[in-house]
């Protein structure tokens, strides 16, 4: 006999909250890329950072908290009733 | 008391033993051990009673008690049925059998129910 | 101002905080911790983070590295707003297991390994030093620059002795709060709480002065990115390699440095709290670091060149007179250093006292009684620890002279706990992961670390020689502390960071997938890596014959009388028993085994219990248990199939069982009346002879005639009763054999003259080898010979062919004879086959032939008695019956 199998479709809430496990998941990586990006443009004719750059830094971070604030609640709300990975 | 007993039995000491007692009683007894030879005899000889063994090699006495029920020349032939299990009885009495005795018997007991089926 | 005035300052702080620990920790035995408990507690713990090389340095940092500063920040960042990866995993197995601490982590993970569990000890002891003498030092800068500027009242003691009171300070506090119990769990909410309050005074203070120093200063935001722009700051270049690489350093060790596990996993009490951590602790983070850079500009800018960029945060006030901004400065900063302290000894002198000295401790005294509690041994293993651990920090810190920049050393205690990373993340993550690969990734990075990066850092000539920094270890040039195998010009952090990561993972990689993990290793992995997937780890004992009085005994010495008799109460209670031992079931000793660990570490708690059950735990069996357990959700599809074949087997087996029952049962009934028949048939002749007898004038021959016929028969009858007896008898394996030497070919012709009895008037044709039966058999030849007379008065019987034959047929094989009788009769249908030699079983009644349906159940029993085997050989032409029997059959030993 097989598994039975997960149902195919789930309801609203649980596909929800699967997707922003997903994107919980990726936001790391997110951060990681846009905080490493400055450092494609320091090769150019510019060597170095400047003001500009600082308040790139910290708006990135801004947004980041931002973006992991909206996902916090959602994450815990869901945790225990499903923790099974897709 | 005069008449011809078909006793068909495969002991022989018990096919020995009633035919003593019947033919002190002034019977005559044929012995015969084997289902279809009783078969046959009792077609042939028309017997005025047939005591039957229970188990027998050949045909099992039931067998041979069917036949003869199914028989319309031999149908009205009184049967006595022997046997050594107590519960062949209900079979028996089923097959058509007129008088059931079981094993072991009294000489007075089998002798005293030949007599009575006898003079019907 | 005065010194005495910022020490009473410093003092009656101290006490504040005191305070708030003790009411917190009162309130916590009363179990009204209220609000205590929220998530913003917890956030504000994980401060710890920003020590006071986060709070001077940091600045410095700016000032000299311009944003590289930021990457220490941005690592927490992104490993926290990542927490669904890692932290998570890593809270809900430090709350499930009870861990006290990393070591502890990587030493339950790793099969209770202590060994493990020492080198993470040793690890972060040498890793952490440099880190307390950095506070230290910061401290002691801290009192300097304050002292220094208002020189009147009592002149400054030298750096070396304020190090020292620091040093005693601190560890009076810590072993004050830190040690003042022992809890099932090794949770310290008063010096959480005061660690809280630390952290807002750190970040109300650092706001405060780039508030100041923003609009105070400066003419607000526009003023300050103009003069950012038009600072020397700007002109520093930043280098992917240190960039990335100190991102990664520095997410490494927000998760591997003692005491962010201490507070983050250990000191969680509610898995819910690090969601809101995950957003809140990055805040609180970027406003720390959100002025730092406008500091570090105006700081370069105002003060006189030469000042100590490490100290602009608290100069710069000063120089601008605000003398009450400077002191929250300087309370900020004495913050950082305290609770960095405090949650770092603490941290370790768990790890020391679990790893190191209560193993050593219960290894001299492994025979210690009820009276002696070790709770007090572990306590003050700790409070020697933690003095110990201070007074480390105090001797670094005088050692190295307090010359080196804040940033450095932070940077080199980072990575040297980040070498516990690869071990952390494969045990969490890989079930392969093994104590060998852990041992050698560890032993491989720390190694390299210290070899790379922790010796360097005490400068050319100190701990390594010149001439090792420039030829390199032996003169080999490829081992050149800061050019490994002629990595040369990288920077000496990355070229370490680089090179002890990198072997530690391929130690840790090799050590794993070419050695075999012990059972119990296995059996933690799985537990580890799935604990999100069986809710409750795989049971690691088995019925133990611990003494419920004996363990007891133990957890009393660990947990304290009340708890431990409470414990084994509810255990007891659970088990449906009165009183206060429990049965020790596996259930129980897992329970007991987790709340030892939260006292003593999974490693000791294991070996104690171990102890007492005086059993090396798991065994492969429980192992396969929990292949399948662990598994489960993978495995989940297999297993059901699994089960459905087995219940479909035993369904089977059951169905065919049931049959057989059925059949027999049948043959029972059918055997009964069998009996009954064939008692009945003697007693029938016999009855009516005696009765004839009785009656009386007979003829003398016909007397001896009937009178021989009731002795025939009276016979039969006791044939018929010795038979059921020898059956009985052979079947209850109480029989006499007698074994002597015997000659087959003579039992042969011995039981075919016996058998010639059997239906005499058949004339059988025997075909035989004589030469073959020229055998010598030991065994009970009666017996044997009672088998062959009956095997061929059946065939004598049942054979039905015109012409009946009888074949003999001798083999000799190994030690072992078969004889087969094939008849040339029809043979038994293959049904009934499988029913030949049970007891009763007679086929038809039409070949009834005097037996009571014992002849071949009797020869199977006799078979087995003499060691040998009777089976029927289907496909011969007949019936055929093989017999088996040893040719020397040795007594069995009675």
């Amino acid at each position: 006999m097989a598994r039975p199998k997960p149902p195919l479709f789930l309801a609203r809430a649980p596909y929800r909250r699967r997707r922003l496990r997903d994107a919980a998941r990726l936001l790391p990586i997110l951060g990681l890329f846009l905080l490493l990006l400055p450092l494609l443009w320091t090769h150019g004719d510019r060597t170095s950072l400047s003001a500009g750059d600082v308040i790139y830094f910290f708006l990135v971070w801004l947004g980041l908290i931002g973006v992991a604030a909206g996902f916090a609640p959602g994450l815990s709300s869901g945790e225990g009733t499903e923790e099974e990975e897709d | 008391m005069t008449g011809h007993v078909l006793l068909v039995e495969d002991e022989p000491n018990i096919a020995e033993a009633i035919r003593f007692i019947l033919a002190r009683d002034g019977l005559r007894v044929s012995h015969l051990a084997d289902g279809l030879e009783a078969l046959a005899a009792v077609r042939g000889d028309r017997p005025d009673l047939v005591i039957l063994d229970h188990m027998l090699p050949g045909l099992s006495g039931l067998e041979i008690l069917s036949a003869i029920r199914a028989d319309p020349d031999t149908r009205t032939v009184p049967v006595m049925m022997l046997t050594a299990r107590g519960r062949d009885r209900e079979a028996a009495e089923r097959a058509g059998a007129d008088r059931f005795i079981s094993k072991p018997f009294s000489n007075a007991e089998i002798l005293a129910e030949v007599r009575a089926m006898m003079n019907r | 101002m005065p010194f005495n005035l910022l020490v009473f300052a410093c003092i009656l702080y101290v006490v504040f905080l005191f305070a708030v620990a003790f009411i917190v920790e009162r309130r916590a035995q009363a179990g009204r911790l209220g609000w205590l408990r929220s998530p913003l507690v917890y956030t504000l713990s994980l401060s710890i983070y920003c020590t006071a090389w986060t709070f001077y340095g940091a600045v410095g940092y700016a000032a000299r590295s311009g944003l590289e500063f930021l990457t220490i920040y941005f690592g927490p960042t992104l490993v926290f707003i990542g927490w669904w990866w890692l932290l998570r995993k890593l809270v809900r197995i430090g709350r499930q297991y009870r861990v006290t601490s990393i070591a502890d982590l990587i030493s339950s993970r790793f099969g209770k390994s202590n060994t493990l569990g020492v080198i993470v000890t040793v690890m972060a002891v040498v890793a952490a030093t440099p880190y307390i003498a950095l506070q230290l030092q910061s401290v002691v800068l801290s009192f300097g620059v304050f002292a220094s500027v208002t020189p009147d009242g009592v002149s400054p003691p030298d750096p070396g002795s304020t190090a020292i009171w620091v040093a005693v300070g601190l560890a009076l506090f810590t072993i004050l709060f830190g040690t003042r119990n022992l809890d099932a769990k090794e949770q310290h909410h008063g010096i959480v709480t005061a660690i809280a309050v630390e952290a807002v005074v750190k970040l109300v203070a650092l706001l405060a002065v780039g508030s100041f120093v923003v609009w105070g200063i400066a003419d607000g935001v526009g003023d300050i990115i103009a003069r950012i722009d038009a600072s020397d700051l700007s002109a520093w270049q930043v280098e992917p390699g240190r960039w990335t690489g100190l991102i990664f350093l520095s997410a490494a060790a927000v998760i591997t440095l003692p005491r962010m596990f201490q507070v983050m996993v250990v000191e969680n009490d509610d898995e819910g709290h690090l969601a809101r951590a995950s957003w809140a602790f990055p805040l609180y983070l970027m406003l720390m670091s959100l002025f730092i850079v406008p500091i570090a500009v105006v700081g370069l800018d105002r003060l006189p060149a030469g000042s100590n960029p490490d100290m602009f945060i608290l100069t710069l006030p000063l120089a601008e007179g605000q003398g009450a901004l400077a002191m929250l400065v300087f309370l900020g900063g004495f913050s950082s250093a305290t609770s960095m302290v405090i949650v770092e000894s603490i941290a370790l002198a768990t790890m020391i006292s679990n790893h190191v000295v209560i193993p050593l401790w219960l290894r001299l005294r492994p025979k210690a009684g009820a009276g002696d509690d070790l709770r007090l041994v572990v306590l003050n293993a700790r409070r020697l620890a933690i003095a110990a651990v201070l007074a480390l920090g105090y001797g670094y810190y005088q050692i190295s002279g307090g010359s080196a920049a804040l940033a450095a050393i932070g940077l080199i205690a980072f990575l040297g706990v980040a070498q516990v990373l690869p071990a952390l993340l494969a045990g969490l993550f890989w079930r392969g992961a093994n104590k060998n690969g852990a041992l050698l990734g560890l032993l491989t990075g720390f190694v390299i670390w210290a070899y790379t990066s922790f010796l360097p850092s005490f400068g050319p000539g100190a701990m390594l020689s010149e001439a090792v920094f420039t030829q390199g270890l032996f003169g080999l040039s490829w081992l050149r502390p800061q050019a490994l195998f002629g990595t040369e010009g990288m920077d000496p952090m990355i070229h370490a960071l680089f090179w002890s990561l990198t072997l530690n993972v391929i130690a840790l990689c090799l050590g794993s997938l070419l050695t075999f993990p012990a059972p119990l290793e296995r059996l933690q992995g799985a537990a580890f890596v799935n604990v999100f997937e069986g809710a409750v780890g795989p049971q690691r004992w088995a019925r133990g014959q611990a003494e419920p009085e004996a363990l007891l005994t133990m957890a009393q010495r660990i947990l304290g009388e009340d708890a431990a008799l409470t414990l084994f109460q509810s255990a007891a209670r659970d088990q449906g028993k009165d009183g206060f031992l429990p049965d020790p079931t596996p259930a129980f000793l897992d329970t007991l085994e987790a709340r030892l660990s939260g006292s003593v570490g999974a490693a000791t708690a294991h070996a104690m219990i171990s102890q007492l059950v005086g059993r090396a735990t798991v065994t492969v069996e429980d192992l396969m248990a929990v292949a399948s357990e662990s598994a489960q959700i993978m495995e989940y599809s297999a297993q059901l199939e699994a089960r459905e074949a087995e219940l479909t087997r035993t369904a089977g087996a059951l169905r065919e069982a049931n049959e057989k029952l059925m059949q027999l049962s049948i043959q029972k009934d059918a055997f009964l009346s069998q009996i009954s028949h064939e008692l009945r048939t003697p007693m029938t002749s016999i009855r009516a002879f005696s009765e004839i007898l009785t009656e009386g004038d007979l003829p003398p021959e016909m007397v001896t005639k009937y009178g021989q016929i009731i002795h025939d028969e009276a016979k039969r009858l006791t044939r018929l009763l010795d038979d059921l007896l020898d059956l009985s008898v052979l079947e209850n394996g109480t029989v006499q054999l007698t074994l002597e030497l015997a000659s087959l070919q003579q039992m042969l012709d011995t039981a075919l003259t016996a058998a010639r009895q059997t239906r005499p008037e058949r004339s059988f044709t025997i075909h035989r080898d004589l030469p073959s039966e020229a055998i010598y058999l030991k065994t009970d030849a009666d017996r044997l010979t009672q088998v062959f007379i009956n095997l061929i008065s059946n065939a004598r019987k049942y054979c039905d062919a015109a012409e009946p034959e009888l074949r003999i047929a001798v083999r000799q094989r190994a030690g072992r004879v078969t004889i087969d009788f094939i008849d040339n009769g029809k043979g038994i249908p293959k049904e009934s086959q499988s029913l030949i030699f049970e007891k009763f079983a007679r086929l038809t009644d039409a070949n009834r032939a005097g037996g009571a349906g014992l002849g071949l159940a009797i020869c199977r029993e006799i078979m087995t008695n003499l060691g040998g085997s009777v089976a029927y050989l289907p496909g011969q032409g007949g019936a055929a019956f093989r017999l088996t029997v040893p040719l020397r059959l040795e007594k069995l030993a009675a």
